[in-house]
């Protein structure tokens, strides 16, 4: 065997086992989802045994699933559009009329990524307190919206990076204003890229526990605040908790599973190209 | 109608002068080519002209009008791009059209404006086809063809022909100066290539470091180069220099020292007086081999290109380039003695400036129109 093959076969050995880490506690989970209390916390665990919806059953018997999944998908789209709509204008004026504070506003706001959540959360639970917005699918839409902002505007900000000038350039030639350079040119050419970017915004949306937990107590807690109902103070059920987790996260998993494509062509748009 | 005039117009990026006061006029449907060394400004002043660039200072006129706060696409001018700069996503059509979809025109008006414009080019087969789908050739006319459905009274082309082979871009040329002919249009054209600049300009502006270092037509540049730059940016090869003494000078000629002899070159002598040295300048091709020549030099090169020769000649610390006939049978290292014209030949001062002709070559104000035969007679 020579070299390079040795490496091949390392690194696709490597990947495996990664990926095989990744997923197991998933798998594990919605293992578990499908046994009884006493098999879940069984030592030591049985792989092979009578699977049951007895979790499930319960698990919706106790509360309205749809309604939860309901506030998720609202929620999380309705940030992402909300972010896309702010996004798009400052990536466009970042990308094409930059100044010289462009590269210091861009790090800025990426670094407000790197603030524990909590350390903000007094003032934003006051302000929200005062404006009627705790528990509310409006409010989590802002949050969430203000969360992914940083990595939205950064992204849309790479993509309208790599279109060429003089194509932006020949529209303005041919007459065209911002509004339709951006609608008939940059959108259209970019639009790989943007709806890779709207589909991390929305998974990242769909996963985001704390401030769901925070500012959300029953009208619009979305499912995150739904498997964490689970967890209660009696001890932990584990069967019922795996069945809750397992429904929440089942609709994102298929969604990213359809929209896998386009995420990996969106995120290495303009690095092949 | 277009004309267009820069009155002394400056560009600055960020304290650095790109352009350093420009003029130019450029009279209705004449042909004006920018030709200068890479980075000398060329892009900038054409990119001043279609307003994608602002001007910092001086004034840009189209037919009289001060435009210099005039968006681009209203100042009526259309530009073809070095990189086409057509539009990914959409079809031929659609890249043809995009101006007059932004102009609100209907959309039978605006296929039937299309397809004038793809007719000329012959582009028809290829409306439906997206720019990947396209040659290289064929890319390069959708955005000449883009630039014509706009009817603009100023065509701006910088380096359109510059990422095509050579053999089309031959054929672009001939089909740029037939379109020319055909659409009666104002047209200012960057170019690196002499060849292009020489046959389709009926004016060439030469550019270097944002300044203008002469504008005439290209066989007034050829004969009558104002200086020692345009003397050797014009021409291909390059034109030969050597440093002469002056012997004697006055208004009829001026008398220099060549190492085979004395040499009359008539050419305005005022203001030079004996011991003054100047620069002599020769073209290759007005050099000429001959037994009894005033010049030597050993061959070091031989390029045989079948109709003409060239020779790369050294002569002590002098080199020169000669180009002769097909025919030249010598070998490398022979020693060759060549001699030329004084008529040609062209003598500059020290700062550069060429001493003025006494006759002005006969060619030096031909028109374009003598050297092409028009639309109406070549029976198209
Ligand atoms: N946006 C800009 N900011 C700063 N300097 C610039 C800018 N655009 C061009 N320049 C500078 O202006 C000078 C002229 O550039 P320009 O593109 O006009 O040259 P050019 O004659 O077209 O060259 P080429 O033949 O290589 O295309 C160059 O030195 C270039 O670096
Ligand atoms: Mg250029």
């Amino acid at each position: 065997m020579n070299p390079t093959m040795t490496k091949k076969l390392l690194l696709t050995l490597l990947a495996w086992g990664i990926a095989l880490i990744v997923f197991f506690p998933i798998f594990w989970m919605v293992l578990t989802g499908f046994k009884t209390e006493g098999e879940a916390v069984a030592t030591p665990p049985s792989l092979f045994f009578e699977p049951t919806l007895a979790g499930y059953h319960e698990v919706m018997a106790r509360a309205d699933y749809l309604k939860f999944a309901l506030n998720s998908i609202v929620i999380s789209f309705g940030s992402t559009l909300l972010a896309l709509i702010v996004a798009i204008p400052s990536a466009y004026s970042m990308a094409f009329l930059p100044t010289k504070r462009t590269r210091g506003t861009l790090l800025w706001m990426l670094s407000t990524k790197m603030l524990p959540p909590v350390g903000v959360l007094m003032p934003v639970y006051l302000l929200f307190r005062d404006m009627g917005l705790l528990d509310s699918q409006l409010g989590l839409t802002i949050v969430y919206m203000l969360m992914n902002l940083p990595i939205v505007v950064w992204m849309l900000y790479t993509f309208f990076k790599d279109i060429p000038k003089d194509i932006l350039e020949a529209g303005r030639m041919d007459g065209a204003g911002t509004l339709q350079e951006v609608l008939y040119l940059l959108l259209p050419l970019t639009l790989p890229g943007i709806a890779s970017t709207g589909l991390l915004s929305v998974i990242l949306s769909w996963n985001e526990a704390f401030w769901s937990l925070n500012l959300t107590t029953s009208d619009a807690a979305p499912l995150t605040a739904f498997i964490a109902s689970f967890s209660s103070p009696e001890g932990l059920f584990w069967a019922k908790l795996s069945a809750a987790s397992t429904l929440a996260i089942a609709p994102i998993l298929i969604f990213g599973w359809l929209t896998q494509k386009q995420m990996v062509r969106g995120l290495t748009f303009g690095a092949v190209k | 109608m277009a004309t267009l005039q820069l009155n002394n117009i400056v560009k600055d990026f960020g304290g650095t002068q790109v352009i350093k006061g420009v003029d130019l006029e450029v009279k209705d449907r004449e042909f004006v080519v920018f030709v200068g060394p890479s980075g000398c400004g060329k892009s900038t002043l054409m990119r001043m002209i279609a307003g994608l660039e602002s001007t910092t200072s001086g004034e840009i006129a189209i037919d009289g009008q001060r435009v210099n706060e005039v968006g681009p696409a209203d100042r009526g001018l259309a530009m073809v791009f070095q990189s086409y700069a057509l539009y990914p996503h959409m079809t031929v059509e659609d890249n043809m059209g995009f101006s007059l979809r932004l102009a609100k025109v209907p959309r039978a008006e605006r296929r039937e404006k299309v397809l004038a414009a793809a007719r000329i080019l012959q582009l028809e087969p290829l409306l439906d086809r997206k720019p990947r789908a396209l040659s290289g050739g064929q890319r390069q006319r959708v955005a000449i063809g883009r630039a014509i459905v706009r009817n603009p009274s100023i065509f701006l082309f910088d380096e359109p022909l510059s990422n095509l082979d050579a053999a089309l871009r031959v054929q672009m040329r001939i089909e740029l100066a037939r379109l020319h002919e055909e659409l009666d249009a104002t047209m200012i054209y960057v170019t690196h290539d002499q060849i292009e600049a020489m046959t389709m300009a009926d004016k060439i502006v030469v550019l270097q470091d944002g300044v203008v270092e002469q504008i005439g037509s290209p066989m007034e540049l050829y004969h009558h180069p104002r200086n020692r730059f345009v003397a050797g940016f014009i021409g291909s090869p390059k034109m030969n220099f050597l440093e002469v003494e002056v012997r004697g000078a006055d208004a009829e000629g001026v008398d220099v020292a060549l190492p085979g002899g004395d040499c009359r070159v008539p050419v305005a002598g005022d203001g030079v007086s004996a011991g003054d040295t100047l620069t002599l300048g020769i073209r290759p091709e007005h050099l000429v081999l001959d037994e009894a020549g005033p010049l030597t030099g050993r061959i070091q090169v031989i390029e045989r290109l079948g109709g003409v020769t060239s020779l790369y000649l050294e002569h002590g610390d002098s080199e020169w380039i000669l180009v002769a006939d097909g025919n030249v049978a010598h070998r490398v290292h022979d020693e060759v003695r060549f001699t030329f014209d004084p008529a040609c030949a062209h003598l500059f001062t020290a700062d550069g400036l060429a001493l003025a002709h006494l006759t002005r070559h006969p060619l030096a104000d031909i028109d374009r129109k003598e050297n092409r035969a028009s639309s109406a007679s070549d029976g198209r």
